[in-house]
């Protein structure tokens, strides 16, 4: 914009912009804690929107016009038509499906950056080619690897995992750094450029799918944060070169919180994120020692349910298992009836529990399960000693003690829950599968474990029951 | 080095504000329970979708009445794509957000 002509309109624009930021800020800042989170999201959707009604309404080109009739009625429509779907979609979607749809959202914002980057390339009034090239670039990559993680997550894609991946990587990042360098300092013809910018597009696209395609596992959380990142950073690329403050700052400031949303997951897990993209938790072949496994020992519904009701404490360890069954009612129904009859009952969360860090407390809270009883990991571990039965709920790897004794196992050194230093385990399970991460539990053969094989919901509709008759 | 030096002269205000920023972000994120994780992630998402003001600027100093010139039309779709998925992600993330915190409050009762 000149600094001739600036209108008031100008000036008042530049000032919701710093607003809209701030309430960026000021939102996540509340959303970091459960009694505001709510009020947060609105306030940074608050934000959100005086920065769109702004725009459209004062915003004006390098010729100092504003936007027409005719641009505002598409751009409403646009805006319509998106908005319905993307309402619709957030409010039907199954809760268990949290992680895919937050991946897909996010693969959407950063196809929106690739695509605003795509255009001001050919903008002969863009001078920042830089910012522009990195937005593509990075919006690509978010797109394409949210889009993978997406399908992964909704069980339509399988990792891949082969040696050669990891260095065809490499070779990719380095292509994409070397067309960046060349369209850029290469003093090619526009034409040229043009087209080389089409090859760096498709370059990045494929990297974003080949990045994503070997992580599995319970590295998929990490992965998402770490796209949801990128997603920021490419949106504060596309702010350079409209020089505007809203976009900037809440990209950066998305791209910073994505990044230490990250940084807190691996340490969860106790990886590295080097170790997270490269490594390749779920599809290694890592076999773990080879020991002796001991007798499974089955549990009648009977003995389980004189078990839960006639102990004083009672801790439950939710996992996936019970989510995909749909049984988190039935489980919160089996709790409120085990408190009636004058035992403690708490739930022990793992960090990534679920599909995504803090996805369990969701399905539960979704299932009216109080809030307080929610315990997390650190916290539950001191008292797993004093508890009389531990109730594992289609959970596997988050209770496999093998990440604290086996150090060839892949999952050595990840924090768990010390559910074998309880007094009796109860393992729900469906049969003696593996878990995500395809590694054989030596808890289920363990002196004082009882499996009860079933679907988690029939096999807790039968507990309720029994219980109920005692 | 004497343009590495003048890079950063000319965009000075731009580079303290990134790095402000950071700091920011990760002061503001580092201290959250694991418990908030999701709709953390998921309202970060939805303000990452600030994209969407670039998709407005585009389409809305589209040349309408010149569309048959050079890649206008193109770009014009190419823009109105880029409005549409950034109201995805901005209107979807918010919503969804809002949905899994309500879960939250209502159990205090």
């Amino acid at each position: 914009m000149d600094t001739l002509n600036i209108t008031n309109g100008d000036i008042i624009l530049e000032f919701i912009y710093l607003l809209s930021a701030l309430l960026f800020v000021y939102g996540l800042k509340l959303l970091s804690s459960p009694d505001s989170a709510r009020r947060g999201n609105l306030w940074a959707g608050a934000g959100m929107i005086m920065a769109m009604i702004a725009t459209m309404v004062l915003h004006r080109n390098g010729e100092g016009e504003g936007i027409k009739g005719a641009n505002l009625a598409i751009i409403l429509g646009a805006i319509a038509f998106g908005g319905v779907i993307g309402a619709v979609v957030a409010r039907r979607i199954k809760m268990t499906a949290m992680p895919q749809l937050v991946s897909f959202f996010n693969a959407t914002g950063g196809a929106a950056s690739a695509l605003v980057a795509l255009i001001e390339f050919s903008n002969p009034e863009n001078q920042s080619g830089l910012v522009t090239l990195l937005g593509l670039i990075i919006g690509s990559i978010a797109f394409s690897g949210s889009m993978i993680a997406y399908g992964k997550l909704n069980g339509n894609v399988k990792d891949v995992f082969t040696k050669w991946l990891t260095y065809i990587n490499l070779l990719i990042l380095a292509g994409i750094v070397f067309l960046l360098i060349f369209i850029l300092f290469g003093h090619a013809p526009a034409e040229t450029r043009q087209t080389l910018v089409y090859v760096l597009l498709a370059v990045s696209l494929i990297y974003g799918i080949s990045f994503v395609m070997p992580i599995g596992g319970a590295d998929m959380p990490v992965v998402i944060s770490l796209l949801n990142s990128f997603t920021g950073i490419a949106a504060a690329m596309a702010g350079f070169i409209y020089q505007n403050e809203a976009m900037i700052l809440g990209g950066i400031f998305v791209g910073a919180a994505g990044m230490i949303l990250t940084l807190l997951m691996c340490k969860a897990m106790n990886r590295s994120l080097i170790n997270v993209i490269i490594g390749a938790f779920g599809g290694g072949g890592a076999e773990g020692l080879d020991r002796e496994k001991g007798v499974v020992k089955e549990v009648s519904v009977t003995d389980a349910a004189v078990m839960l009701n006639y102990s004083s404490r009672v801790v439950i360890v939710p996992g996936y298992g019970l989510a995909v069954a749909q049984a988190q009612h039935i489980c919160s129904e089996m709790d409120e009836l085990l408190e009636a009859n004058g035992v403690e009952v708490k739930y022990a969360i793992h960090p990534v529990a679920g599909r995504m860090p803090g996805h369990m407390n969701v399905l539960l809270a979704e299932a009216d399960v109080p809030y307080e009883k929610l315990v997390e990991m650190d916290e539950i571990n001191p008292e797993m000693s004093k508890t009389d039965v531990v109730v594992v709920i289609g959970a596997n790897d988050v209770v496999n003690p093998a990440a604290l004794d086996d150090p060839s196992s892949p999952i050595y050194g990840m924090p768990i829950i010390n559910v074998q230093e309880a007094k009796n385990v109860i393992v729900m399970k469906r049969g003696m599968g593996k878990g995500y991460a395809a590694i054989e539990n030596y808890l289920f053969y363990a002196d004082n474990t009882r499996m009860f094989f079933g679907s988690a919901k029939d096999s807790l509709q039968k507990l309720v029951s029994e219980i109920k008759a005692l | 080095m004497e343009s590495v030096l003048q890079f950063f002269y000319a965009n000075k205000e731009a580079i303290f504000i990134i790095a402000l920023t950071i700091f920011l972000g990760l002061e503001v994120i580092s201290n959250v329970p694991s418990v908030l994780h999701t709709p953390l992630m998921s309202g970060a998402n939805a303000i990452s979708g600030v994209i969407i003001i670039g998709g407005i600027i585009l389409v809305g100093h589209a040349d309408l009445a010149n569309l048959g010139e050079g890649s206008n039309l193109l770009n014009l779709i190419l823009g109105i794509f880029a409005l549409l998925f950034g109201t995805l992600n901005v209107i979807g993330g918010f919503v969804v957000t809002d949905r899994m915190l309500e879960m939250f409050k209502k159990k205090k009762k």
